[in-house]
């Protein structure tokens, strides 16, 4: 079986930093990997890596059996590599139904001319999108807050409706840069769910930086452990617990888990 | 009164071209986080173009439009591909000195092509001003609001509409974001530059038809810099109405003091109500204030 995405000995330094070095790993259509490690682990460069908003100094990322690396990020959204991030981006100005059909833009056809008609082909795709996003909508149950501007939410909120911008690309591959940091228990355990059905309805690939460990131990499938930019552990959630350079560089430092 | 209401309208008028420029310069700023000395300059350029094809080439108007506006156009890509994209993540004060430069560099180049002297922009308009309830409104000051007038709304519909201008909005809104959900922000750039580009024509061909072509057409830039703290740097409707307060003030003012001073009230008075403006309301009536919890 070939992997859907590849990351291949890719690096990436910042002055003399070496944030990221010489990283591996596989990842399979339809599964949920998360990447763990210690803050500066190089976890979210990595993730920057994979969606182009960096270019690595060496190695490759290859999608599909094409190689992404050198892409813009533009380009990468459009092959169909979504993500969120760890501080939310999102159009704060603008409504929760108008961040999300801007998730639609790769998909969008309308040049100017046929916009400026309301009826017609114009028209239709509008609709077809709007429904898109009103699905969308009612699968994250945030119906009551849709014609709300996104800066006015509260911040477990903004997180589930950037979780639905991504969504609304209809990615392959999801990159979910700890989508549970700084939520309550119920919006952890809402998250959790959430990621889940949309592993399990449309068979999306998930790649998820997370520091909640009761959260990545149950939902992933398998688990990544970088420490100071490097690989150090790959496997199952029980085998990486067992292994004893994660306790050492990550678990160890603190009780049990 | 009726001293008072012709002042008032007309400074309008006016006003409504200090908008159209002021767009062009507010969309820069807005998208790309550019502040363009060289606006003025922009207009100048335009100016100088409108001159050249209407009088030197002695094309007709319908003819010389389309060139004009499509060679400021390109001119606004060549800018952003050439002289801004380089500059990219350098410090603030750096990009302004290059727009600084690119104002020099577009004064040189205008008096080297078609020398320094004065010309005139003939467009078919009646110099007979209507009166209408003893308001004297003169033809060219409405030619100049309808042709702004018609171009912001156009330009508003594009923006709020379009998906092109949706994906502009959403890039000054939030570039990262903008990248993830795969708006092309590189295109977005250099839209925003054509877009000023074209405004800068249509400004440079109205500025330039009023008060004549030479490297001085530049100065109207100058007067957008009030217009936009007053509006607030980063908003549309600002610039729309940050313009007209600044046409609507100079004029009226112009007409009630410089009898008295001799003259020139016009050419201060809009920069004191900037500095009051930057006192009071830093970020403009529409500007997005900007918090930073520490």
């Amino acid at each position: 079986m070939t992997a859907q995405l590849e990351i291949r000995g890719v690096s990436k330094s910042f002055g003399g930093v070496q944030a990221v070095s010489r990283v591996s790993f596989d990842v399979q259509q339809g599964e949920i990997l998360s990447i763990i490690g210690p803050n500066g682990a190089g976890k979210t460069t990595l993730l920057n890596c994979i969606s182009s908003v960096f270019h690595p100094e060496t190695g490759a990322i290859v999608l599909d059996g094409r190689e992404t690396t050198r892409l813009a990020p533009p380009r990468v959204a459009a092959l169909g590599v979504a993500r969120t991030f760890q501080n939310i981006a999102l159009f704060r100005g603008m409504t929760v139904v108008d961040n999300l059909m801007l998730g639609r833009h790769i998909h969008m056809k309308n040049g100017v001319f046929r916009s400026m008609l309301y009826w017609g082909p114009g028209r239709r795709e509008e609709v077809a999108h709007r429904q898109v996003v009103e699905d969308i909508i009612d699968f994250l149950e945030i119906e009551a807050i849709r014609k709300r501007p996104v800066g006015s939410l509260p911040y477990g909120l903004q997180k589930r409706v950037e979780l639905g911008r991504a969504l609304a690309l209809h990615p392959k591959v999801l990159l979910l840069d700890e989508p549970m940091g700084g939520t309550n228990h119920e919006e952890k355990e809402d998250m959790a769910r959430f990621i889940l059905d949309v592993n399990d309805e449309w068979g999306t690939t998930i790649i998820l930086i997370e520091h909640d460990m009761g959260v990545v131990m149950d939902i992933s499938q398998r688990v990544i452990v970088l420490d100071l930019g490097a690989k150090i552990a790959e496997g199952t959630p029980a085998e990486v617990k067992a292994t004893p350079q994660v306790i050492k560089a990550y678990l160890g430092t603190k009780a049990t888990v | 009164m009726a001293f008072f209401f012709d002042l008032f309208v007309n400074g309008l008028m006016i006003g409504s071209m200090y908008a159209l420029v002021a767009l062009g310069f507010v969309l820069i700023y807005k998208a790309t986080s550019v502040v363009n000395f060289a606006q003025g300059e922009l207009v100048m350029f335009g100016g100088y173009i409108a001159a050249a094809l209407l009088v030197l080439y002695k094309l007709p108007l319908a003819v010389a439009l389309p060139v004009l506006l499509g060679s400021m156009i390109a001119l606004g890509f060549i800018v952003e591909r050439g002289v801004l994209r380089p500059m990219v993540g350098q410090n603030v004060i750096s990009v302004v000195m290059v727009t600084v430069g690119l104002a020099q560099v577009f004064q040189g180049a205008a008096a080297l092509l078609w020398g320094a002297q004065t010309k005139n922009i003939p467009l078919p308009i009646p110099l007979e001003p209507y009166v209408i309830w003893e308001i004297y409104l003169s033809p060219v000051n409405i030619a100049a609001a309808v042709v702004s007038g018609v171009f912001m709304v156009t330009f508003v519909w594009f923006f709020r509409k379009s998906r092109m201008g949706i994906a502009m909005r959403a890039t000054a809104n939030d570039q990262q974001a903008a990248m993830a959900v795969g708006i092309n922000v590189r295109m977005v750039f250099a839209l925003s530059w054509a877009i000023a580009g074209l405004a800068a024509a249509l400004g440079g061909v109205l500025w330039g038809n009023l008060i004549g072509v030479d490297t001085q057409l530049a100065l109207v830039g100058l007067k957008v810099f009030p217009a936009v703290i007053l509006g607030g740097l980063d908003s549309v409707p600002g610039a729309l109405v940050g313009g007209l307060i600044i046409g609507a003030v100079e004029s009226v003012a112009a007409g009630y003091v410089d009898p008295y001073v001799g003259g020139g009230t016009k050419d201060f008075l809009p920069y004191v109500l900037m500095i009051l403006a930057l006192m009071v309301r830093p970020y403009g009536f529409f500007g997005r204030e900007i918090i930073e919890r520490v």
